[in-house]
Order: C-alpha cells, then structure tokens, then sequence
C-alpha cells in the first residue's frame, strides 16, 4: 500500500468515527473518538506522515490571518476554549490555532520549519491529555484546552526553569528585548523564578569568525541545528554531549563560509541571546526593539 | 496616624535601583507625604531608629557585610522587598559565580595589567568575600520581586502604592522588564 493510501484510509475512518459517535452518543463520546482515531493512526504509523503532508502543501495559498478562509470540503471542525474553530486536514494543533486567531506560546517552533516538539511550551490539553500542540495534527471535534490556568502556570513554570537552569544576565545581553525566552516572562508576568539559581558553568566560545556561542543562554530548542544549513543542505551546528552537559557547537570550516545574511539568519532564528553574529550588537535601541511595547503572540491575539 | 516607613539599602549593587527610584519625578512630593524614611543612603540614616514597615534591597550578597546588613533589615523591617536583577538573581556581580574565587582575587589583585602592588588584600577590617553572589532571598525570606535593570520608576512606584494602599499592583507591559 502507498503512502497516500494510507493516509486516505485512516482519514476517512476517522471521519467516520467521529460522525458516527457524534451522532449516537455526543459530546463526551466525540472525545473517546478523538481518543481512538488518534490511536488508529498511531498503529498505522501515519501520525507522522499527517504532518508532512500539510508540509507538502503550498502554505503561501493560505492566509495567514485570523479565520482564515478554510476550505470547506477538507475543514475539521475542533474547538479550543469553548471556541468553535476550523482547520484543513493535517494541519497541527498549533497551525490551525493561529489562522483561527488563537495564540498558543512556542519557543523550539520557528515559522517554516518542521515542528521537532522539543520544549512542550505549546502544550495544550486534548481530551484531557497533554500534548504538544506543535507536532499534534487536529482530529475532527477535538475539544483543546489552550489558555487555562492549569496551562498557563505550567508554561510560566517552565520558563522559570529555563532561567535557572542557564545564566540569564538580561542587562548584558544582547538579545534583550528581542528574546522569546524574556517576552514569555514578560507575557507571564514573571518577576522571579519560583526555583532556585544553578549558576551552570556553561563555555563561552567566540574563536569562531563569524558568530559567538554563549552556551549560557542556550535553551536547546535545536532551532540553529535545525534551520541552518549550507546551500548544499549541510548542517552547520551540531549539539554534542548529552543531558545536562549539551553544547551547540558549529562546523568551523563551514561556519567560516557563511555568508552574513546566513549568519544573521542564525542568529535570529535563535530564540535567544546564544547565537549572536560579531561585529554587530545592540544596533536597535530600547523602546524599538521586538518586544518593547507588545507582549510576545499580540500579533496572533487579536 | 504616623506615616508608613521605608527604609532602603545597596548591597551588591550599583546604585542605579536608588536612581530609579528617585526617577519617579514630581511624584517624589507625593512621595515625601505618604511615607517617612529611615535608614537609607537617601537620608543618610546608618542605623535603624525604629522598625520600618517597607525595606527595599538593592543588590545581592557578595561578601560578609552584605549579609550582615540584610539580615538586620529582614529583623527590622516587615515586608521586605528584593529590587533589581542583583538583588533577585545576584545580577552582574553574579557572572562570577563560574569562576573560583582564587582566580577572581589573582585577576583582580595580581595578574592584571593595571594592577602596582601585588598583594591580595585581606584584613579584619574589609569584609570577607562570598564565594559566590548570593541572591537575596537565599540568604533570608524575600516578601516581594521586583525586576529590572533597573526596575522601572513607573515599577517602583505602582508597587510602593499598591502596598500602602493595599490594593493589587497594576503592572503595565511597559513597566516590566529585565534590563
Ligand atoms: S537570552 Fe534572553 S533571557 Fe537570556 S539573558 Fe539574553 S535576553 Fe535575557
Ligand atoms: S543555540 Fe539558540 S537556536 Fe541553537 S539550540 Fe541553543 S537556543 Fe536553540
Ligand atoms: S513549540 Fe511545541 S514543543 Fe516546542
């Protein structure tokens, strides 16, 4: 059987799933169907497949606006918060939530990139579980919880962990005002970590030509690794060792040939202060900078 | 009906949360008529005269006396308040805490360039050096948070109220941030 088969197949089973618990038994078993659809597609392995399929899809035809026009023959309908929202089939969690004008907080997802699910700030709650809302696609009538306290605390929580867990000295650095680690404090209103401070050591290492590396600040979030490649696709960062001792490293040789606007790409893809590009710093002034006056996701929450 | 007192201290840090707040301008008249001050470097009151009901900390603990100090508003003061990054996480003095404190003090006091004699100071009289910048509120309890570098006036100021008016802070975006 093809790929696409598959796919066909377990979409329209789970269609069917879905329409047909709506119908005997409402709302509470719509969820229960959600529950066995998604396990039915976990045991064809096509889980991962419904991701890259909507990858696959030219994403410039959509709008990238609140209630977006959806087409209506694939639409799934879901709700996240009480609110009735729609969304293409294969689209993720996360995806669908933006273009029905709902933020959902992220810090490894970046735009274009393929979701690695690795910092579960995206968490939202389906059926009562937890799952991270950039890698799961929407079901027909799933039920999300997105902004609740339970929710919003964990998140908060999480940011706290990451500020103790590294050495964030916000006044020498120069990502401040244009971090996504600080912007979800602020959005959080954070004004100290509900942990104790590490102080990890962590290296510094600025021998590279075009870039520094300031581990300290490094959330691993894989953006860099990711996103960044040669025009030949050859991964220039790598993350060595393991657990608590994982390093960003890069390719010196292939770091030394960047071009600038790929280094500055790197730099801006990192969502914080641990890749920053040389001889260039503090160039936009406090008060301009990305997240001076609007807290982080206000250009989704509207 | 006595006035609420306030009573403010510089620990490891640099002066510019005591700036901040003497930045919240003409305000600083409405100021002078909701609160008294006791010790503070803004008065220039060394020692306690009575207890305070608002102590703001500014700076973390590096050395001896800083604790010393903080311990003694933390036992003269009700509510007592971390101000800034230093106070609440050790802030700049604190990116020495990677570094032993044997190879702070040769830096310092032997193998930099500017440096004339060579000696490592130690006396009785200098307080001892920590061996690394505590935060505050590892050294005693810490009854309220608030961050920046430093804190906004616009912070400083919607705190100061909210506690004496006891109604909750109103914390405008603008207001809180960490540099
Ligand atoms: S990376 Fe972000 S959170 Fe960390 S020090 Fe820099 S601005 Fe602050
Ligand atoms: S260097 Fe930046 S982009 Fe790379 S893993 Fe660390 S935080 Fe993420
Ligand atoms: S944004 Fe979803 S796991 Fe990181």
């Amino acid at each position: 059987m093809s790929k696409s088969t598959i796919r066909k197949k377990v979409k329209s089973a789970m269609k069917k799933k879905a329409k047909s618990a709506i119908k005997n038994k409402g709302k509470s078993a719509a969820k229960s169907s959600v529950k066995s659809a998604a396990r039915s597609r976990v045991k064809s392995s096509a889980a991962g497949r419904a991701g890259s399929a909507a990858k696959k899809k030219p994403r410039s035809a959509v709008k990238r606006k609140a209630a977006a026009p959806v087409k209506t023959k694939s639409a799934l309908r879901f709700e996240i918060d009480g609110k009735a929202c729609k969304a293409r089939a294969g689209q993720t969690i996360l995806d669908a939530a933006r273009d029905n004008g709902i933020y959902i907080p992220v810090l490894c997802f970046y735009k274009g990139m393929k979701p690695a699910g690795i910092c579960r700030m995206c968490t939202v709650k389906v059926g009562g579980r937890n799952m991270a809302a950039c890698t799961t696609p929407v079901a027909e009538g799933m039920i999300i919880e997105n902004a609740i306290p339970e929710l919003e605390d964990m998140r908060k929580a999480m940011v706290e962990m990451l500020f103790v867990e590294g050495n964030h000295m916000c006044p020498t650095c120069e990502k401040s005002g244009n971090c996504d680690l600080q912007a979800l404090g602020y959005r959080y209103q954070l004004l100290a970590p509900r942990f104790p401070y590490m102080f990890p050591q962590r290296n510094i290492d600025a021998t590279y030509s075009k870039i520094m590396i300031d581990n300290n600040r490094c959330v691993q979030c894989r953006r860099c690794v990711r996103g960044i490649t040669t025009k030949d696709g050859r991964n220039i960062f790598a993350m060595t060792k393991r657990s608590g001792k994982s390093t960003i490293v890069a390719d010196r040789e292939l770091e030394a040939k960047m071009p600038d606007d790929l280094a500055r790409k790197a730099m801006d893809q990192c969502p914080v202060g641990a890749i920053l590009k040389k001889e260039v710093g503090f160039a936009v002034p406090i008060g301009k900078r990305k997240y001076d006056a609007k807290p982080i996701g206000s250009e989704i929450h509207n | 009906m006595s006035k609420p007192v306030v009573a403010t201290a510089s620990l490891a840090g640099c002066f510019g949360c005591h700036m901040s707040l003497l930045d919240i301008d003409d305000r600083i008249l409405q100021l002078i008529d909701l609160v008294e001050f006791n010790k503070s470097p803004i008065d220039d009151i060394k020692t306690f005269t009575k207890e305070c009901d608002i102590g703001f900390i500014e700076g973390g603990c590096c050395n001896s006396e800083n604790v010393e100090n903080l311990i003694n508003f933390r036992k003269n003061c009700k509510v007592l308040i971390s101000v800034g990054e230093c106070a609440i996480m050790g802030g700049l003095p604190a990116m020495r805490n990677g570094i032993p404190i044997r190879e702070c003090l040769e830096e310092a006091y032997l193998n930099c360039v500017t440096v004339d004699d060579k000696i490592i100071p130690n006396d009785e009289e200098i307080p001892m050096i920590l061996d690394r910048v505590y935060p505050c509120h590892e050294i005693v309890k810490i009854d309220y948070f608030l961050p920046g570098c430093p804190p906004r006036a616009d912070l400083i100021w919607e705190a100061l109220t909210a506690l004496l008016s006891g109604k909750p802070i109103n914390l405008p975006y603008e207001a809180l941030k960490y540099d």
